[in-house]
């Protein structure tokens, strides 16, 4: 007779998996009810936003906790899931948690009727997704772990697919369903190696082996490879344009605010608990590669014309940057200069829960643009302030905090990568200690850059006039969306204005990675964030933003006061010009225009410029990836010259294929027989 | 940290002194530049009498405007202050200057760059879209440039806050800083650029062609436009400000000594007026340059400011 203990003894970690659970269930219960819109949509998606919070709370709790392991009797005999939650795991579970609890309110708002997937299966899909990425986290073991990556990738892969029928989105589907796999079995070599021989796969052991230099480095190289296919790290970035406009945008954004951090776990997982080496040069390769990843995501993000790819290759540019502050962290790491590790690594995961809170923010303001115009591309949109407003404004706070700018979160991330970089002491290695300002010097453009992409983002869709008639009547989302919206968007303000309390959070996970804490030596009051002290360096956002409301109150009330409040109503003024229409506002290229040409090297620009004879005169120009051209379309070519080079033995007739049966039997003997 | 009554003082005095003495330095160029030209000048109070016609005006809003547009002028007011505030321009015992250091700075100036941007595309005219792609363009190289010129004064004083680096570099032994050199260029040029001075953008003109911060403000009238006018004033007192901070900061008083601020005031006034007329000569003997030559302009000023802090590292090892 099974006997469960009482609620209140029960660890963090059984309420992680009584929610696992409790997901799952809500996927067999919308299979159930497959074509019951109203139930799952009402019933099913705001209880899985539900277990989303329980998560987070349970989660939050757990990040200074003693590791919580636990034995799973799933999996094959003899082979069960271990599971396992430490400060790491339980910070990335915050992080999922609450996003997704956003998310899934959004959902519930979200799908329509018949369009494509029956809405019980999305159900199933969706939390089986979200099942599975709690599922990484929480593995111990580099079987229990593969299982979930890849219960991950499928059920993901169906999400994506859920608009099956147009040939674009099963393309699309293909290639993030081949990358995904291209990343996994580097990620399982990865496995292979750091269990050095031993055949025993559980993450215990692994922290036990003192592999060589060599074998390290070679894991390290795995991991990168695996876990930054998934992140999208240049050059294996390609599937995220494709993907994310693909799929529906509730899970576009779990996918970009979500699923991304998962890669970024992984990462952090091998590199600072599994791997007992950090040498120095594995920080440069990070480094560069994050540097090139944000820099090329951003010049693109710049140029694109579609809402959602624009966004796809903003979150690039983001995990870009993660990269870089990872990278800084090994760095430091492999100096053991642990205080600085410390400093680069906070600002790491700050990005990491920041970027999760903005981008699920604007990918699902980009569903509600979706469902309300029918529209993806940013030259035929425009103007949705106005009938839009909850999404506009909310949109905004999310524009603002992907712009990098003050009292919002992505600033205090960047705030506090600019300090690690600026602060870096005199390093043993002298070319570092010199490329470190041309690092800094970098990052900070691509901020500005960052700036310019989001003012085109939000300028283009929700300012201005519409730009087709159809958009003056479009509706605002509905209660649902808006409350997940809003819920987002909280994430975005508390990150941005109470950043002492969030890294006073995040210090148990910083001092078990790194061996060191922003805590001993932050010198701020709770409402100033000083890393080392006051006289160095200090932020306080509240502060900040009080004294901009201040300003703002004092001079809107003195203006009253002392003058008048009167406001007439007319219309804009065209320099005389009386013909002026929506058409002439700049377009999405238009806007970018600057960026393609001051970055001509970085594209692929196809140009077809009308001509003085042309009957239609017409103009068209077309951006593309350099990067398909060198890597993909030659592995594509080579595969296909392999498959025609094996098909010559395919002749279709049984005595050839006898003959081949027989040749092979005879090589196997003879090899064996000798 | 705790605010003593000196240092409120001092930071009340601060915000006063910039918000009225802003449109005089405004005034003051003006003036300096027509008298350069062999123009008649018009006198350096113009700007208040200015100001003062236009918050009489009633605004006119366009049709198509939302709410953000009318929001912005206070919020580029608001940051522009802010901005001010926390600049050590006669003391370094400000109670708000912990709250943002140099990066919070370059963000503050962000912030409003986005906004008064967001506010023009929001009438939706062919001028307020280029206008916001032209500063916007500006912005994403100029700013990079600020932050690394600060940078290099932050590598000197081993600091991102404000307030030390300006107490470092002024109550220093003397030393040359070469790295300060270039940082010093870079920072002339990212000012020009940043207030929309020749070479960059012209004060003066009306041609839309040509324009970047008047195709911005076209569509704003009345008391929103003196608001933007005069936090336009705002950003070039607090980049003057930054300048003389950084590279002639005697004479701005010590934390602990606030009876300097009496002999605070006369020098800022002093070092503003020099610096003032500086600008008008340099606006005078430029030419206005193609919108495509703006980049390669900022482009330099950047790369300057790296190098800058390249030439530090590289003398401090």
């Amino acid at each position: 007779m099974l006997t469960l203990p009482p609620l209140a003894d029960w660890l963090q970690l059984d309420w992680m998996l009584v929610v696992v659970a409790g997901w799952a269930g809500i996927g067999l219960a919308g299979v159930l009810a497959l074509n019951r819109f109203d139930f799952v949509a009402r019933v099913l998606f705001p209880a899985g936003g539900v277990l989303g919070l329980v998560v987070a709370a349970t989660a939050a709790g757990a990040l200074d906790a003693t590791p919580q392991v636990g034995v799973l009797p799933l999996g094959l005999p003899g082979l069960p899931f271990h599971v396992r939650l430490d400060g790491l795991a339980a910070l990335f579970l915050t992080i999922i948690g609450a996003a997704s609890a956003g998310i899934s309110l959004f959902a519930a708002g979200y799908f329509r009727r018949g369009e494509g997937t029956p809405p019980g299966l999305l159900c199933l899909e969706y939390h089986l997704f979200l099942a599975s990425m709690v599922g990484v986290v929480l593995a111990d073991d580099a079987y229990a772990f593969m299982v979930a990556w890849e219960a991950m990738a499928l059920s993901s892969y169906f999400l994506v697919t859920a608009n099956h029928r147009l040939p674009d989105v099963r393309a699309a589907g293909y290639l993030y369903i081949v990358m995904a796999h291209v990343g996994a079995i580097a990620i399982l070599l990865c496995f292979g190696v750091l269990q050095a021989d031993t055949g025993d796969y559980t993450f215990t052991n692994m922290r036990m082996q003192s592999l060589t230099p060599f074998a390290a480095s070679l894991a390290f190289a795995l991991a990168v490879l695996g876990f930054g296919a998934k992140a999208g790290i240049l050059p294996l970035h390609a599937w995220l344009p494709e993907a994310h406009p693909a799929a529906p945008s509730p899970v576009s954004a779990l996918m970009s605010g979500v699923m991304l951090n998962t890669a970024i776990y992984g990462l952090l997982r091998v590199c600072f608990d599994l791997l007992q080496w950090r040498l120095w040069w594995w920080g440069g390769v990070l480094l560069t590669l994050g540097l090139g990843t944000a820099l090329f995501g951003v010049v693109f993000a710049a140029v694109q014309t579609d809402m959602k790819r624009l966004l796809a290759y903003s979150s690039i540019e983001n995990m870009g940057l993660i990269f870089v502050g990872l990278g800084l962290t090994l760095l430091f790491a492999g100096f053991a200069m642990k205080p600085m590790a410390a400093l680069a690594l906070t600002a790491t995961l700050y990005q990491v829960a920041s970027h999760a809170a903005f981008k699920s923010l604007l990918f699902l303001g980009t569903g509600s643009v979706l469902h309300a115009t029918d529209e993806r591309s940013l030259g035929k949109l425009g103007g949705l302030l106005r009938p839009m407003p909850w999404v506009g404004w909310l949109s905004l706070l999310g524009v603002l905090a992907s712009a990098g700018l003050p009292a919002l979160g992505g600033f205090v991330a960047e705030w506090l990568l600019l300090q690690s970089f600026l602060f870096t002491p005199g390093l043993p290695v002298t070319l570092l200690t010199m490329l470190v300002p041309v690092v800094a010097a970098l990052i900070a453009l691509i901020a500005a850059l960052a700036g310019y992409t989001m003012v085109k983002f939000f300028g283009v869709i929700f300012l201005g006039q519409p730009r087709e008639d159809k958009l003056a009547r479009a509706h605002d989302a509905g209660l649902l969306e808006r409350l997940g919206m809003g819920w987002l968007a909280l994430g975005c303000l508390a990150l941005g204005l109470m950043p002492v309390q969030f890294i006073h959070l995040i210090d148990p996970v910083t001092r078990r990675l790194v061996g060191a804490g922003l805590d001993g030596s932050m010198s701020g009051s709770r409402w100033l964030l000083a890393p080392a002290s006051l006289q160095q360096a200090s932020y306080g956002p509240t502060i900040f933003l009080l004294g901009v409301l201040a300003c703002f109150a004092i001079a809107w009330l003195l203006v009253r006061l002392l003058y008048h409040g009167r406001v007439r109503r007319g219309p804009p003024w065209a320099c005389g010009y009386p013909w002026g229409t929506a058409r002439m506002q700049d377009t999405a290229e238009g806007f970018g225009q600057p960026i393609r040409q001051i970055f001509e090297p970085f594209f692929k620009v196809r140009r077809q410029l009308p001509t003085p004879f042309d009957d239609k005169p017409r103009y068209a120009v077309a951006i593309e990836d350099r990067f398909w051209g060198w890597l993909y379309v030659p592995i594509a070519s080579a595969a296909a010259f392999m498959a025609r080079a094996i098909g010559v033995l395919q002749r279709g007739r049984i005595s050839a294929y006898l003959l081949y049966s027989f040749v092979t039997l005879m090589a196997t003997l003879a090899v064996v027989m000798r | 940290m705790s605010v003593t009554t000196a240092g409120a003082l001092s930071q009340a005095l601060e915000i006063v002194a910039a918000i009225s003495l802003a449109p005089l330095l405004t005034g003051w160029v003006g003036q300096c530049r027509a008298w350069l030209q062999n123009r008649s000048a018009p006198s350096p109070w113009q700007p208040y009498r200015t100001l003062h016609k236009l918050f009489n005006k009633e605004s006119v809003v366009a049709e198509t405007a939302s709410q953000l547009f009318r929001v912005t002028p206070y919020v580029v007011f608001g940051c522009m202050t802010l901005a001010c505030a926390i600049v050590p321009t006669l003391s370094t015992d400000l109670p708000l200057a912990p709250a943002a250091d140099a990066i919070a700075l370059v963000g503050l100036f962000a912030l409003a760059r986005v906004f008064i941007a967001l506010a023009a595309m929001d009438i939706g005219t062919a001028f307020g879209t280029m206008g916001a792609r032209r500063e916007m363009l500006v912005g994403f190289l100029a700013e990079p440039a600020l932050l690394m010129v600060l940078f290099s004064a932050s590598l000197i004083s081993k600091s991102t806050s404000l307030a030390t680096i300006v107490e470092t570099l002024a109550h220093r032994d003397f030393a040359i800083y070469p790295g300060l050199a270039f940082a010093g260029v870079a920072f002339t040029m990212v000012s020009l650029a940043e207030n929309a001075r020749i070479p960059v953008d012209n004060p003066a003109t009306h041609l839309e062609l040509t324009m970047i911060h008047e195709a911005l403000v076209l569509e704003y009238s009345g008391r929103h436009l003196a608001l933007l006018e005069w936090a336009a004033s705002l950003k070039l007192f607090a980049y003057s400000c930054i300048g003389l901070a950084l590279f002639f900061p005697w004479g701005v008083a010590h934390a602990q000594a606030p009876l300097q601020m009496l002999l605070a005031l006369p020098m800022l006034a002093l070092k503003l007026a020099v610096g003032g007329a500086m600008l008008a000569l340099l606006e005078t003997v430029m030419a206005k340059m193609r919108i495509f030559r703006v980049p390669e302009f900022l482009a330099t000023a950047f790369l300057l400011a790296v190098i800058g802090m390249l030439v530090h590292q590289l003398l401090a090892r």
